[in-house]
């Protein structure tokens, strides 16, 4: 079973407890009625479906139910780092993710 | 939701609101571990912003914990750490802690949930594996020493768990899962004797 980091339980916790919530840092039109239909199909649909590192958003529902964002590799499924939702795209990820994740 | 409106009534005077425990004092024995349901308490479902917290914890009576998996004790009632605005505060004196919270200004949201909840206590030296017949969780007492509470799920049911002693745990789950959450640990309790 995977151990996933969550930001705000401040420990690793079982995957079961967690719940995948799609892409991270989709930013909703302030203006969403003057959107053309190009620009909703993009921001509604159209997702990067990377082979390698994708930033996700996570839930921890069965634990703090809290919302957070992950950034996980999709080849080998490993969770680089985790950090709270709300906190800007990290510009720089951690060479050795094991560390991290084990922090 | 819905403030004192469903207090425990006097059963013999009015029958229709007569409490009915869901597992009508159900339990199992296997060695090494005891399962029960516990008495009915007063539990509340408690929100709140930071700034809000002190006044809360005052009017309550015992200080609301901020550290994660965490709770805290105190005259029979107890407040357990759920999510960075999230407790559940559990009172076994009989003691309303939704009375004392509607004297609070400060912006909150408490929630009856008393008869949302069952709880079952799985005691004894094999309670830990019992429970983690299905819990995923690590229930070492390094990782979930004694006070330590966390939301987390058994088999496919959500729990709060809340260890009391070294042996001894409180599992909270909703009424309608109760049975299932019950003959689990059952079956949990009968595999880690065995």
């Amino acid at each position: 079973m995977l151990l996933i980091r969550c930001p705000y339980c401040e420990e690793e916790r079982p995957e079961l407890e967690f719940r995948n919530a799609g892409e991270a840092h989709i930013a909703r039109s302030a203006n969403m009625a003057g959107e053309s239909d190009d620009d909703f199909e993009k921001f509604f649909f159209i997702r990067s479906n990377p082979k390698g590192i994708i930033y996700e958003r996570w839930r921890h529902m069965h634990g703090c139910a809290r919302f957070f964002n992950a950034v996980r590799d999709t080849v080998t499924d490993k969770f680089i780092m985790t950090y709270k939702a709300g906190e800007p795209k990290p510009s720089k990820l951690p060479k050795n993710s094991n560390e991290v994740v084990a922090k | 939701m819905a403030k004192a409106a469903v207090k425990k009534a006097a059963p013999a005077a009015s029958p229709s609101v007569e409490r009915r425990p869901a597992l009508a004092g159900r339990n199992v024995s296997a060695t090494g571990v005891k399962v029960e349901e516990l008495p009915p308490a007063e539990r509340m479902s408690l929100r709140a912003p930071e700034p809000s917290v002190a006044a809360l914890s005052k009017a309550l009576g015992l200080t609301l914990p901020k550290k994660p998996k965490t709770s805290v004790s105190k005259a029979g009632r107890t407040a357990l750490w759920l999510g960075p605005d999230e407790w559940l505060v559990i009172d076994e004196a009989g003691n309303d802690p939704l009375a004392d919270c509607a004297k609070v200004a400060a912006l909150h949201s408490a929630v009856c949930i008393s008869h949302r909840n069952i709880a079952i206590s799985v005691m004894g030296p094999a309670a830990e594996a019992a429970i983690n017949s299905g819990c995923p969780q690590d229930l070492s007492l390094d990782a979930f020493p004694v006070g330590a509470a966390s939301r987390t799920i058994l088999g496919k049911a959500e729990i709060v768990l809340l260890r009391t002693a070294a042996d001894a745990f409180r599992v909270e789950c909703w009424r309608s899962f109760s049975d299932y959450v019950f003959t689990f640990l059952s079956e949990g309790a009968r595999d880690a004797a065995g």
